[in-house]
C-alpha cells in the first residue's frame, strides 16, 4: 500500500519529446512505471522509444490509453496551460516538474484546481515528483536510493527529500511513498493534503516532513498533525541561517514576515508534537527514535 | 527583480495610476534643469530631490529633501545627495551609494496613507492592503495595530471588483475628503490591479499614497518588484536593471545559470538544490558557530549543472577573500556525481586551490565520483554524511587559522 501512485498507475507525459521530458520518461520506464502515452502538440501519431504513442492533445491521449496520471515537463511559458489541459482531460493526478512558472499563471491554475474539489490533484510545480518505491516513479528523483517500506516522506525541497530517503534506506528503513510538493509560493498539494493521505494509509507508519523558510504551509501542517494524526512525525526546517528578505533559490523560500522564519516554524512544529531534527543529518534517526517508543 | 522609484512611477503612468510630475537626474546639472522645467510646468518652485536606491526609508536616512527655492536650491541638495552613502533600515549598515536622483514636484499633503498589492501565498490570491498609517513600516503596523490594516483578496478570474476598492476607500475614511476622492482611489486601485497582472509584479508598495489639499489621490512613492519567473515574457525588463544596485557576484552567477547569495561567513558552499543548499548552511553554522565558522554563501548549482558550471561556481567561491574552506555537498539525482567530481578536479587544477576542500557525494554514480576525486592527487577530503562534512570543515578552518 501507498498513497496516490502504485503499480497500476497509468501515466501520460506532457512534453515527452523535449530533452528533459524524454530523458526522464525513459528513466521512469526503466524504474518500472507504466508510461502509456505522451503528448506534444504537432507530434501526434509518432512513437516514443518505439512503444509509447504520442498524441497532439492530452484529452485524445487519455481517451485512447486510459491514462489516469499526467507528468509534465513542458517549459515555463506553456506549463500552466499544460496543467489546465490535464485538469480538462480529467486525470486524477497531475505531477508538474517544471521550474520557473510565473506566479500569476499559478494563481489562475490554483483557482481552477480549487473548483475541481479533489477530483484532480496537483503535485508541484517546481518539484521532484512522487515515488512509491518498487512500484511507480513519477519525476526526476534517483530511483535506486529508495527502498519499499512504511515511512512517508513529504518535502518542499527536492534534494533534501533525497537526503532524508538516503538516510532512511541506509538505516534499512523503507518508504511507503515520497512526495516533493515543490518550492513555489503557489502550488498544488500542501503538507496538510499529503499528511491526510499518510494518516489514512495503513501501510504508512511514520512520516518525515521537511519544510523551509517562507509561508505558512508548515504551520498549517503542524496544526493538522496535532489535531488529527496518530502516527509519529519527525520534521526538519531548512533556512535557519537565511537572511530576511533574500530569496534562497526557491521562489517560496524568502522570509516575509515574522512567523515564517526557521526558528518560528521549528517552535510551532515542536509545540504540535513533531520532533524536529537538530541537523539535516538527523532526519531519519529522529523519526526512528520516536518510533521505538 | 526590483526597480527604482522613478522607473516604477513610469510604469504607473502607463496604467493611469496618478503620480506627481517628475524627472530622473543623473547629475547636478540635470537636477537643476529638472527643477526649472517642473517650476515652469506646475507654477510652483517647490520640488523634492529624491535619492534613487533599491531600498525604502530614504526619507529618514536623509535621501529625500524639499527645495523651496527652485533650481539653485535643488542643485545644492543634489550635490549633497548624489554620491552619498545612504543608510536606511533596509540597506544594512554599509548603506548604498546614490547614483541617480528623481526630481519631483513638491505637493501639499493632506494625508499620508499606505497601499500595497502583493501575491499572498496563503490565500493564493493577489491581496490589496490599505492602512491609514502612511509613512510607517507596514510590518510594524501589522505587529502593533493590525486593526489599522484592511486586506482584500482578489479572485484571479473575476479581478478586483469595484466594491473591494470601495471597502478599502471607506476603511481609510476617504469619504471625509469628498466623493471624488473615493472615486479617484477606486480608479487608482483598478489601474494598479491591471498593472500588477500585466506587468507580472510580485509586489507593489505605495507608501505613502497621499490625499492632496485639493482632494486628489496620488502615489508619492513606488516600490515595484517583478516576478523573476516571468522574465521570459518581459524583454523590456533588461533595460530597467541597475547593476550598481546588485551584488556583482550574484549577477555573475545568474548569467552562468547559478543561484548565488553572498553571506558573511568564511566557508564557501557548493550544493545542488535550494533546500539542500540551505540545510548545508544550517549544519555548518550548527557545528561551527562556537568556533567562528559560518557559511560565506548560498550556492545552488541546480539539478542539471554541467562540468563548466561547477568550475564556474568554484571560481566564484574562490573570489571571496573571506573563504577559508570549501564544502561541496552533492546529492546526485539528475546531476551525476562523476560530473561534479570532474568539475571539482578541473576547477582545482585550473585555479590552484589554496584552501581545504571537503566533498560529500551521494546518489547517482557515487562510486565513480569518489574514484575521480581519489585519483586526482589533489588534497580533497571526502566526507560520508553532511554532519561528517560539516565537522571536517570546522576542523579545516580551525587548522588554517
Ligand atoms: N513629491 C513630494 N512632495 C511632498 N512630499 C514628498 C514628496 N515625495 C516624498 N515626500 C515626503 O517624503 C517622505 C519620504 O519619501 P518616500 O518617497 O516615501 O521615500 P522613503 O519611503 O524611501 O522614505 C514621504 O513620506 C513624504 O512625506
Ligand atoms: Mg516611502
Amino acid at each position: 500500500m501507498s498513497i496516490l501512485v502504485n503499480k497500476s498507475t497509468r501515466i501520460v507525459v506532457q512534453g515527452i519529446t523535449g530533452s528533459a521530458g524524454s530523458f526522464h520518461a525513459k528513466q521512469c520506464m526503466e524504474y518500472g512505471s507504466q508510461i502509456v502515452a505522451g503528448s506534444t502538440p504537432g507530434r501526434g501519431g509518432t512513437m516514443f522509444e518505439g512503444k509509447v504513442p504520442v498524441f497532439n492533445t492530452l484529452s485524445h491521449a487519455v481517451r485512447e490509453t486510459n491514462a489516469n496520471t499526467s507528468m509534465i515537463f513542458v517549459p515555463p511559458p506553456g506549463a500552466a496551460d499544460a496543467i489546465l489541459e490535464a485538469f480538462d482531460a480529467g486525470v486524477a493526478l497531475v505531477v508538474c516538474i517544471t521550474e520557473g512558472i510565473p506566479v500569476s499563471d499559478m494563481l489562475r491554475v490554483r483557482r481552477v484546481l480549487d473548483t475541481l474539489k479533489g477530483k484532480t490533484r496537483l503535485i508541484g510545480p517546481n518539484c521532484p515528483g512522487i515515488i512509491t518505491p518498487g512500484e511507480c516513479k513519477i519525476g526526476i528523483m534517483p530511483g535506486h536510493i529508495h527502498k519499499t517500506g512504511n515511512i512517508g516522506v513529504v518535502s518542499r525541497s527536492g534534494t533534501l527529500t533525497y537526503e532524508a530517503v538516503g538516510q532512511l534506506t541506509s538505516l534499512g528503513v523503507g518508504q511507503s511513498t515520497c512526495i516533493g510538493i515543490g518550492g513555489d509560493p503557489v502550488a498544488g498539494m500542501d503538507f496538510v493534503d499529503v499528511l491526510e493521505l499518510f494518516q489514512a494509509d495503513p501501510n504508512t507508519h511514520g512520516v518525515i516532513m521537511i519544510g523551509e523558510i517562507g509561508g505558512g504551509a508548515e504551520a498549517r501542517g503542524a496544526d493538522y498533525i496535532k489535531a488529527h494524526m496518530t502516527k509519529p512525525v519527525a520534521g526538519f526546517i531548512a533556512g535557519a541561517t537565511a537572511p530576511a528578505g533574500k530569496r534562497m533559490g526557491h521562489a517560496g523560500a524568502i522570509i516575509s514576515g515574522g512567523g515564517d522564519t526557521a526558528a518560528a516554524k521549528i517552535k510551532k512544529l515542536e509545540s504540535c508534537g513533531i520532533r524536529v531534527a537538530p541537523t539535516p543529518s538527523d532526519m531519519a534517526s529522529t523519526l526512528m527514535a520516536m518510533m521505538k517508543k | 527583480m526590483k526597480i527604482h522609484e522613478y522607473q516604477g512611477k513610469q510604469v504607473f503612468a502607463r496604467y493611469g495610476v496618478p503620480i506627481p510630475k517628475g524627472y530622473p537626474a543623473f547629475t547636478v546639472a540635470e537636477a537643476g534643469a529638472a527643477a526649472t522645467k517642473l517650476a515652469a510646468e506646475t507654477g510652483s518652485s517647490v520640488v523634492v530631490v529624491k535619492a534613487q536606491i533599491h531600498a525604502g526609508g530614504r526619507g529618514k536616512g536623509g535621501g529625500v529633501k524639499v527645495a523651496k527655492g527652485g533650481a539653485k536650491e535643488a542643485e545644492e541638495l543634489a550635490t549633497r545627495i548624489l554620491g552619498m552613502q545612504l543608510v536606511t533600515h533596509q540597506t544594512g549598515p554599509a548603506g548604498q551609494k546614490v547614483k541617480r536622483l528623481y526630481i519631483e514636484q513638491g505637493l501639499e499633503i493632506e494625508r499620508e496613507l499606505y497601499l500595497a498589492a502583493l501575491v499572498d501565498r496563503d490565500s493564493r490570491r493577489i491581496a490589496f492592503m490599505a492602512s491609514t498609517e502612511g509613512g510607517m513600516e507596514i510590518e510594524k503596523v501589522a505587529a502593533e495595530t493590525p486593526e489599522k490594516i484592511l486586506t482584500v483578496f482578489v479572485d484571479p478570474i473575476v479581478g478586483l471588483s469595484p466594491f473591494q476598492s470601495r471597502q478599502l476607500a471607506y476603511s481609510l475614511g476617504l469619504e471625509k475628503h469628498g466623493k471624488e476622492t473615493v472615486a479617484g482611489f477606486a480608479k487608482l486601485c483598478a489601474s494598479l490591479y491591471e498593472m500588477f497582472v500585466k506587468e507580472d509584479c510580485s509586489m507593489v508598495e505605495i507608501n505613502p499614497l497621499i490625499v492632496t489639499k485639493q482632494g486628489g489621490v496620488m502615489a508619492l512613492d513606488a516600490k515595484v518588484t517583478f516576478d523573476d519567473n516571468a522574465e521570459f515574457r518581459h524583454p523590456e525588463w533588461a533595460a530597467l536593471v541597475d547593476e550598481a544596485e546588485e551584488d556583482a557576484v550574484e549577477l555573475e552567477a545568474k548569467a552562468a545559470g547559478l543561484n548565488y547569495v553572498s553571506l558573511d561567513g568564511n566557508v564557501g558552499c557548493l550544493v545542488n538544490g535550494a533546500g539542500l543548499a540551505m540545510a548545508t548552511m544550517d549544519i555548518i553554522k550548527h557545528v561551527g558557530e562556537k568556533h567562528g565558522v559560518a557559511p560565506a554563501n548560498f550556492l545552488d548549482v541546480g539539478g542539471g549543472a554541467n562540468e563548466e558550471q561547477v568550475t564556474k561556481a568554484f571560481s566564484m567561491i574562490l573570489k571571496s577573500p573571506k573563504v577559508r574552506a570549501i564544502f561541496v555537498n552533492i546529492f546526485g539525482g539528475i546531476m551525476k556525481c562523476d560530473v561534479i567530481a570532474n568539475g571539482v578536479v578541473a576547477a582545482a587544477k585550473n585555479l590552484g586551490l589554496k584552501v581545504p576542500v571537503i566533498v560529500r557525494l551521494e546518489g547517482t554514480n557515487v562510486e565513480l565520483g569518489r574514484k575521480i576525486l581519489n585519483d586526482s592527487g589533489l588534497r580533497i577530503e571526502a566526507a560520508t554524511t553532511m554532519f561528517d562534512g560539516a565537522s571536517k570543515i570546522v576542523k579545516a578552518v580551525g587548522g588554517a587559522q
